[in-house]
């Protein structure tokens, strides 16, 4: 019944290409969300280039340094962006995380499995757990702040009590020797472009160790993933139809589901979205330390929101970008490791993560106005 | 064979012992705009909601191009072409003007499982519709926030006669707007009805529904007072009827009362 009715006809002194002409690409840059991350990872990397550009900060090891940190928190960052733009919140990713990698450390240690089903396992338990954060949202209506903080305390608790009754202990160390030879744990275990390092060692054109083998081994698999993700979100919120029921849902959900949009099921999937984002960084950072550590993720969640804030997303939903939240990451990712290359004091860090997103909010606040403000 | 698009007989809505509707009779043909008048309370959104397909009547049947049809969801009224612009209007003000004209049903192109949203057809004819009901859409990414209220409506409208209206069922189009503003969107429901769509447009504006309007129905506690045809009936007459004018009439005696006491 989506026949097109010719029916009305009207003026027709209408040139579309004429009139698009006319918008400046500064105005389009303008009006985009991720513009404040990007302009405060320039900032951020002319400042460090000032201050510690002759620390060691900018060296192929430093850099990959800090971009592990960033593409590590930059993986659920995205993911609560893309969740925050469908108007929902996630607290309990950080949670999911620990959860998670209890969740590959204890079939795999002490039941026996093989490594790769433990992973599989825990994206299994990841999408349950999104889907039951979606399915609560959803159905009770009440807001995800809170059903997502009663998820943190579950999990987090669950992780604790599972691992001390089974294992005796909070910790669940020896999976390094698993990851050899296992048909799915490279994804998160391997160091990627090895080769190009090897050749920059043999020109001496980055650092060697005594061995004569470079510092920098390889693209860490968390910046692989972290690029993969952010390409493939940014793809899904431009140009697929799932990206515009995204931002309908998170806009205006009863205008969004008279017009036909699954609402519903675009939160649940959302929410399965971040969950199993945070189940990537937790195999990542498992198979990194070779132990799973039921306190891992603390305080994640709360990051990964202010990445999402910095890069755009409004706190109400339906804008933002997710490319916007990647960038929010580097900056966070850049300004916590590159602090050690400066005079200041570590603990500084805190405060200016804070300032940072307090600025973003009002920053943000104020486009949304401009945006929806009337002529 | 009656030569009506759409007639709704004898439709009676009950929730528990409340009467909603009884006995309410409206017909359309096409082209035509009928105006359904009533005060608050006098049964409009229960009526909207059995045209939309949302509530299903108690009694009485829906006749559409001669056949008697029965809706499960607004999904079937969508389908055979009745079309319910809500006062809310559906729109996401963060959105573009493309990606809220499409929304929902976003053209799609590319190879099976890997289609993307066709952003340039969609932009084309989003901006194509606009500009024919003269407004003038710079850019058709620009965010529908920055349009005001009638263009807004204005949306709406087209975007329900492009997915295939044949009727369309406006409540309240008018009612957040100024004067001029109204006389906007008046201007392109009239545009709209003289290209074949049958139009019932929901108000309790009677200054605005006696320009255009071709009958009047009267609706009030959640009876129809009848249905006119716009000879028949004078603006001052359809305004007593509504407000159900004996109420205003008391009203007048009473404050002559009050009054003659305090003088």
């Amino acid at each position: 019944m989506s026949t097109k009715s010719k029916s009305i006809k009207g003026k027709t002194d209408f040139n579309q290409d004429e009139r698009l002409k006319k918008v400046s690409n500064l105005k389009i840059l303008l009006n985009r969300p991720e513009l404040g991350a990007l302009g405060g990872a320039i900032l951020v990397f002319i400042f460090f280039g000032i201050v510690a550009g002759d620390t060691g900060m900018f060296s192929a090891y430093g850099i990959l340094n800090f971009l592990d940190v960033s593409a590590n928190l930059g993986i659920i960052a995205i993911a609560a962006a893309m969740l925050m733009i469908g108007g929902e919140f996630d607290l309990s990713i950080g949670s999911m995380i620990g959860f998670a990698g209890i969740c590959i450390a204890i079939p795999a240690i002490y039941w026996g499995w093989p490594l790769w089903l433990s992973i599989i396992f825990a994206f299994s338990m990841a999408v349950l757990v999104g889907y039951f954060n979606g399915i609560l949202v959803v159905r009770t209506g009440l807001p995800s702040f809170i059903v997502t903080l009663a998820m943190l305390f579950i999990l987090r608790g669950a992780t604790l009590a599972l691992t001390r009754l089974i294992t005796g202990r909070t910790q669940v160390p020896g999976l390094r020797v698993l990851i050899e030879n296992d048909p799915i744990a490279w994804i998160f275990a391997t160091d990627s472009f090895k080769w190009v390092f090897t050749w920059l060692g043999s020109m001496n054109l980055i650092a060697l160790r005594t061995d004569g083998t470079p510092l920098a081994t390889g693209i860490p698999p968390s910046v692989i993933w972290f690029i993969a993700l952010a390409i493939l979100t940014t793809w899904i919120l431009m140009k697929t139809r799932y990206g515009n029921w995204i931002f309908a849902s998170g806009g205006d959900k009863n205008g969004a589901n008279n017009v036909g949009v699954p609402v519903g099921r675009v939160k649940i999937s959302l929410f399965i979205g971040t969950a199993v984002a945070a189940t990537i960084f937790a195999t990542i950072q498992v198979l990194d330390a070779g132990s799973a550590d039921t306190m891992r993720g603390t305080l994640k969640e709360l990051e990964a929101i202010a990445a999402a804030v910095v890069g755009g997303c409004l706190l109400t939903g339906g804008y933002g970008s997710a490319i916007g939240a990647a960038f929010g990451a580097i900056i966070f990712g850049t300004v916590s490791m590159g602090i050690f290359y400066t005079d200041v004091d570590t603990d500084w860090f805190k405060v200016f993560l804070g300032a940072m997103m307090l600025i973003a909010v009002i920053f943000n606040n104020y486009i949304r106005r401009k945006v929806t403000e009337s002529k | 064979m009656s030569d009506y698009l759409v007639q709704f007989n004898n439709i009676s809505k009950f929730f528990g012992k409340v009467i909603a509707l009884k006995d309410v009779t409206m017909k359309l043909r096409k082209g035509e705009i009928m105006c359904l008048l009533g005060d608050n309370g006098a049964g409009k959104s229960t009526l909207i909601k059995t045209l939309a397909g949302v509530h299903k009547p108690d009694e009485g049947e829906i006749i559409f191009e001669g056949e008697k049809i029965v809706f499960d969801s607004p999904k079937d009224a969508l389908d055979i072409g009745i079309a319910t612009v809500y006062q809310d209007l559906a729109l996401v003000p963060l959105m573009s003007v493309t990606r809220n004209f499409f929304m929902g049903r976003e053209p799609l192109k590319g190879p099976p499982f890997l289609k993307t949203f066709d952003i340039e057809k969609a932009n084309k004819i989003a901006a194509e519709r606009m500009g024919q009901i003269g407004i003038d859409v710079r850019d058709p990414s620009q965010a529908v926030g920055t349009m005001s209220g009638g263009e807004r409506q204005c949306l709406a409208i087209s975007r329900a006669i492009y997915f295939g209206a044949k009727v369309l069922v406006l409540d309240e189009p008018t009612s957040a707007l100024g004067v001029h503003q109204a006389s906007v969107v008046l201007k392109y429901i009239v545009k709209a009805a003289s290209q074949g769509l049958a139009v019932i447009l929901i108000t309790h504006n009677v200054h605005h529904a006696y320009p255009v309007g071709n009958s009047f129905t009267v609706l009030n506690r959640g009876k129809s007072l009848g249905t006119y045809e716009k000879k028949d009936i004078s603006r001052e007459k359809l305004l007593s009827m509504m407000a159900g004018g004996e109420e205003l009439d008391k009203l007048e005696v009473e404050l002559k009362e009050m009054n003659r006491i305090s003088s």
